[in-house]
Parts: C-alpha cells; structure tokens; sequence
C-alpha cells in the first residue's frame, strides 16, 4: 500500500504523520511504503498513491486529486490514524 | 549516530512560561529563540509567521501543541529546535487542536536533518506520561533528558 502524507511543506509536521502512520500500518500488519510531499507538489506525488493523509486546512487544496485523502485532525493519536488507515485496506 | 540535544536544544532556546497575545507573537517568540541559539537569522522568524498566514494553522498538529518551521533556506543557519510553552494558552484558529500551550519551533538545513529529532519529539508527545513529563518541566535540561529517553 502506498500511503501520502501531505504537510504544508514537505518536513516537519508530515514527518510525524509519516511515523505515526508508519506505527499504525505495522500494527495493521500491512506492508506499506509511506512517503511525504508538501501541498505544491501533492498533485504529482498522488499520482500511484493509494491513500493520502493531511491535515483539513490543506485537505481543500487537494480536490480532485488521484487517491482518497483522509483529514486527519490529530497527528498523534494513533487510533484516530489507524481508523483512517483500516477504511482502506483492500 | 547519537543525538546531541544540547546542540538541538541549548537552554537559550528553551522558553518556559511565555505570555504572547496572539499566535503571531507566539511563534515569534518560537522563532527569537531559534535566532537565540544559533540556528536562525531573524527573516526565517518572518517566514515562520507567513506560513501560518499562507496555508492556514496546519501547524497546529495535535490538541494544544504547534510545530512552527519554514521552509529551508540560508536563513537557518544550522538546524535546531525551540521549545515555548506558554502560561495561557493561544487561538490558532484550527478548528480542532486550539488553544495552544505549546510551541515547537523547527529549523533545518534540509528535509532530512530533522528526522532523528522530530522523532523523538514525536515519540515523547504520543506517550501520555511522557507528554505530562514535558508539560511539567521546569527546566531545559529535564526536557532534553525526556527527548533522549524517547530516542532511545
């Protein structure tokens, strides 16, 4: 599974959603590669993403994006993180 | 590699008790402290509150804590951290995590400078009694004791 997170500027806030995400797909046991981009080039780097993370102020700026994009309103609650995760495990 | 926190994290950084009136002075201060030890010039400072004012508050990543940090650039000097927390708590005007106790400003040279520490940020603030831990020091050197530990 390829999972996106997108932050604001590609560091930073999207490295611990990364990680988080990282934690919850090992518990889920699903084998992922997650990556982070930042809102500019979220586009491009959704192209073959089968998920994407981000936050709601910047969750409208990715409309119409090629992969499903969960809001995610607290980046360090790992439940809140593995729910948006576990509605898209095929 | 070890994490050298006091490099990261040097007191002149650390600021515990801060009284801002808004958010913009809030992660003023946040970016003051990065100028204070070292880390930045004064236009990352600028570039910290722009951010803010161009994508909206998505630094406001989890209840009450923000993440302040710009894009890289010459005016981070070497990458670092800064630890703010405020006595009364400020609107970000996210729509979840406000108010904000806790700002966490962030300076890297590049994307990747970061990850050793952010990582143990991150793991620090996920873990309840280390997060109370954090909230409660009142020192810089108990919050870099707790950042090792999460290290690890």
């Amino acid at each position: 599974m390829k999972v996106l997170c997108v932050c604001g500027m590609g560091f930073g806030t999207s490295i611990i959603l990364k990680m988080n995400a990282e934690k919850a797909l090992a518990k889920l046991d699903v084998p992922a590669e997650v990556t982070t981009s930042d809102v500019s080039t979220a586009r491009g780097s959704a192209q073959g993403a089968d998920l994407i993370l981000t936050s709601a102020e910047l969750a409208d700026k990715l409309e119409g994006v090629a992969a499903p994009v969960e809001v995610i309103t607290n980046f360090m609650d790992a439940a809140e993180i593995e729910s948006a995760l576990a509605k898209h495990l095929t | 590699m070890a994490l050298n926190l006091s490099t990261v994290l040097p007191d002149s950084a650390v600021v515990l008790g801060a009284r801002p009136s808004d958010w913009r002075e809030a992660v003023r201060v946040a970016g003051e402290a990065l100028v204070r030890s070292g880390c930045t010039t004064e236009p990352y400072t600028r570039a910290m509150v722009q951010a803010v004012e161009d994508l909206g508050p998505y630094i406001v990543i989890a209840p009450g804590i923000a993440i302040a940090h710009a894009r890289p650039s010459e005016a981070v000097v070497r990458s670092g951290l800064s630890w703010v927390r405020l006595a009364v708590p400020v609107n970000f005007g996210h729509t979840h995590n406000d108010p904000v106790h806790l700002v966490i400003g962030l300076a890297a040279r590049n994307p990747q400078d970061h990850l050793k520490v952010m990582s143990a940020v991150a793991g620090a603030l996920a873990d309840k009694k280390q997060a109370a831990a954090l909230a409660a020091a009142s020192k810089g050197e108990q919050i870099r004791a707790i950042l090792a530990a999460s290290a690890g």
